[in-house]
């Protein structure tokens, strides 16, 4: 194993030749970075050895959230520090963990209703509908739609509307509301996909035969198949059509 | 946005599109699947894992004189982070029942059905709970639950796609689990994609011979392991998480039995002492070790941790040899070099095609093959694309998804993909993504049963770090099966197991025996593992660290 993580360092080394650098400011403090590196790049290059703050790398696991801001602009900016390029003279820096609220229920016990959520999220009620949350969301959510879904009562729009959000926090971070918007929008989402969706027949069926030991037999067979043998049924399978 | 260099080759796809398609929407097949012999050639030929230093000889521990991924070889060839005779093992910090080992999808389902089984848990993770592999899988998970399709045949696809190395016994696991474990997400509140019917919708995947590829939208993982990871935190009195604090040592005890961890905090630096009566060790796989300097797919904390303690501990590894390598990693923009392209994009219709807009492979071979053919269209045939920053790569006509499911089918089932190209300009709804293999997953692993426990007694493993399951090629959508199906199992048997263990006198012998070993062998290193982080500090800083200290890559 290349213990310099081998292939990003390979990159940072081509990027230093070649591209421009450009300067950023790191919680305040000025570094000069090559143009094209996201924040996350920008503050490894810089020398910071992540630790919090930093997960999957690709825009889905919401470790990364942060605030940024840009040359003469006074609004604070959000975005994943894994999926924004660096600007020149940006501010960048690193919100590593909100203390945020989750309610903890049995979710077997709960009902797909409105009194759920004034029961285990009463401050959802205080939406001011000032749309910040929405701003700040780095997947481009209608956060604010869905918090008022639930204000309605319409918990299949919420678990729509809120499907793509990866809980990076920075809603429930600008709320005025104190509203933890993610964990809200999880809340419907587990309601709509336990008591509210149609259940699927193939599915109920299919599970009840293997309690019954349907394919017991035919598998085992399989099992004790010589490699040859299992190799010609393979390769004569027939497959599916798009 | 693309170069205008590359848009003479976008023309030609465009040009050859109507006819592709036309094959397309006559149900044929678009390219002639493989054989066996060419198979084999194009992997031979063109696969990095047969490539000369891909593999080395390891020369410790339990498969010493097996030939196994070069770089694999060097992390068991490693120092243990910890000094022995510096612990205390008569002072235990934590005790509990069970001791999961790694916050992804594996250790929570674990975690779960330890608890549902009457065990005290506790989870340790190196980063957050979550943070993982899991989370980032996309286009799907396989169950056969259609009427055409059965547990049969899905055992047949799994075995041939693993080259029929795969271990039979976790095989019928993995397929006969399958409906069970879509059941218990559904009952979790995980929302699958389904048709009007409320049946689950199902695509193809690469050498899946039945539609079998169960999706939410292309957030499966988060979909999954956002739920899992809620549920643990509605146990606050059973489970209890401990971030930022991987486990760097197994600890046993006098009868060679497995009796906990000791874990790391990555923020005060403590070292802490975790006593369980079953430990699961279950830490996901290898892609940060950027073998044969691959970008990759996977999760910052990537690194084999677990491999390396199972190793030590006397556990054996399976197929070691093997890499996996995910045919569509974007190599266009350079900021997302590496990223998945989920194989749904295929499951939908998008064709691989060469620089002049010609097929040249079936899209929905196992991923080694179709990995293998894009690297020969690219160095072998020289039809590939080679963008401004040398990278190569291939066109994955994603538009033709449009034009065979109905327009809006891509914002509707892949908003993922289309979201990660729109922020570089790239409208996939109109224009091919540029790709080309990227380092994607671990084949191999530590040996388990059907149970999940391996030859140690009281300890367990689930998920990427496991081996035998996919024998040397995984299927695409088994992954995630896997971590639901050896995670639920490895937890329901560790929690039988914590009711009769009896544990003796704590020692870490097999870390001093590990590091004799390696003396023996003649093994001079400074590596340390588990390495835990990445280390992406350039070196012009590192030069000028006078007074850092690093243990290995970690600072």
């Amino acid at each position: 194993m290349k213990e310099k993580g081998s292939v990003m360092e390979k990159e940072k080394e081509t990027q230093s030749q070649e591209a421009k650098l450009i300067p950023v400011y790191i919680m305040g403090k000025r570094y000069e970075v090559p143009e094209g590196l996201t924040i996350m790049g920008a503050m490894e290059y810089a020398g910071y050895q992540l630790k919090r703050g930093c997960g999957c790398r690709e825009g889905f696991c919401g470790a990364c959230a942060t605030v940024y801001r840009t040359a003469d602009d006074y609004k604070i900016k959000t975005g994943l520090a894994c999926q924004t390029v660096v600007e020149p003279n940006m501010y960048l820096a690193q919100i590593p963990f909100f203390p945020a609220n989750k309610a903890v229920y049995d979710v077997d016990k709960l009902e797909p209703s409105i009194s759920t959520f004034q029961e285990l999220y009463p401050e959802t009620f205080r939406c001011v509908s000032c749309n910040t949350c929405t701003k700040a969301c780095p997947q481009d959510i209608e956060v604010m739609d869905y918090i008022q879904a639930i204000i309605r009562g319409d918990i299949a729009q919420a678990a729509d509307l809120s499907f793509d959000c990866i809980m990076c926090g920075l809603c429930a971070a600008r709320c005025p509301a104190e509203i933890v918007q993610y964990n809200v929008a999880l809340l419907a989402r587990r309601l709509y996909g336990k008591y509210l969706v149609k259940k699927s027949e193939y599915l109920e069926k299919r599970f009840k035969e293997i309690l019954e030991h349907k394919y017991d037999k035919e598998i085992e067979e399989l099992m004790h198949m010589d490699r040859e043998s299992l190799k010609k049924k393979y390769y004569a399978r027939d497959i599916e059509k798009m | 946005m693309y170069p205008e260099f590359m848009k003479e080759s976008l023309k030609l796809i465009e040009k050859t599109r109507p006819e592709r398609l036309k094959i397309a929407l006559s149900g044929e097949k678009v390219f002639t699947p493989m054989t066996d012999a060419e198979r084999k050639e194009v992997l031979t030929k063109f696969h990095p894992d047969y490539k000369q230093d891909a593999r080395r000889e390891i020369r410790v521990g339990p498969n010493r004189g097996e030939h196994i991924t070069s770089e694999v070889a060097d992390l068991l060839e490693s120092h243990s982070r910890i000094n022995p005779d510096d612990f205390n093992l008569s002072k235990v910090d934590y005790d509990t029942d069970i001791l999961v080992i790694g916050g992804g999808g594996a250790g929570a389902a674990a975690a779960l059905l330890a608890r549902e089984n009457g065990a005290k848990v506790i989870i340790a993770t190196k980063l957050r709970l979550g943070d993982s592999n899991s989370m980032m899988s996309q286009g799907g998970v396989q169950a056969a639950v259609n009427p055409n399709d059965s547990p049969a045949i899905h055992y047949l696809d799994a075995m041939g796609g693993g080259h029929f190395d795969n271990k039979p016994d976790l095989v019928r696991a993995l397929t006969m689990d399958a409906s069970g474990v879509i059941k218990w997400l559904e009952e979790l509140g995980v929302i699958f994609d389904r048709d009007s019917n409320g049946n689950l919708m199902s695509k193809l995947g690469g050498g899946t011979s039945r539609k079998r590829m169960l999706s939410a939208r292309d957030y499966t993982g988060a979909a999954i392991m956002r739920v899992l990871r809620d549920e643990v935190k509605n146990h606050p009195e059973d489970i209890q998480v401990i971030e930022f604090s991987p486990a760097v040592e197994l600890l046993m005890d006098e009868a060679g039995q497995a009796a906990g961890s000791i874990l790391y905090n990555l923020e005060t630096e403590e070292y802490i002492i975790v006593r369980a009566k079953s430990t699961i060790i279950a830490t996901g796989g290898f892609g940060r070790l950027h073998i044969k300097e691959f970008a990759t797919t996977n999760h910052y904390g990537a690194t084999a941790d677990g491999l390396i303690l199972g190793y030590k501990a006397g556990v054996n590894l399976l197929y070691m040899d093997s890499v996996q390598y995910h045919p569509t990693g974007a190599t266009y923009p350079e900021q997302i070099l590496g990223f998945l392209i989920t194989e749904k994009v295929r499951g939908l219709g998008a064709q691989p095609v060469n620089r002049l807009g010609e097929l040249f492979v079936f899209p929905l071979e196992p991923r080694d093959v179709e990995a293998a053919s894009f690297i020969r269209e690219c160095t072998g045939r020289k039809k590939g694309i080679t963008t401004s920053a040398g990278r190569m790569g291939i066109w994955l006509d994603s538009p033709i998804i449009e034009l065979i499911n109905g327009e809006g089918t891509i914002q509707k089932q892949l908003p993922a993909m289309y979201r990660q190209f729109n922020r570089f300009d790239i409208d996939i709804t109109k224009e091919p993504m540029l790709v080309f293999p990227t380092l994607h997953y671990q084949n191999g692993g530590l040996e388990i049963n059907d149970k999940g426990e391996t030859k140690i007694p009281n300890l367990y493993v689930a998920g990427e770090v496991s081996g035998g399951v996919h024998g040397r090629n995984r299927l695409m959508g088994n992954s995630v099966l896997d971590y639901s199906v050896f995670g639920r199992r490895a937890g329901i048997n560790a929690a039988l197991n914590a009711k009769k263990v009896k544990l003796g006198k704590f020692t870490l012998s097999h870390v001093k025996e590990y590091e004799k070993e390696l003396q023996e062998a003649g093994i001079h290193t400074d590596r340390i593992a588990p390495v835990l982080l990445p280390d992406y500090t350039p070196p012009e800083v590192r030069a000028r660290q006078f007074t850092a200290r690093y243990e290995g890559t970690l600072r």
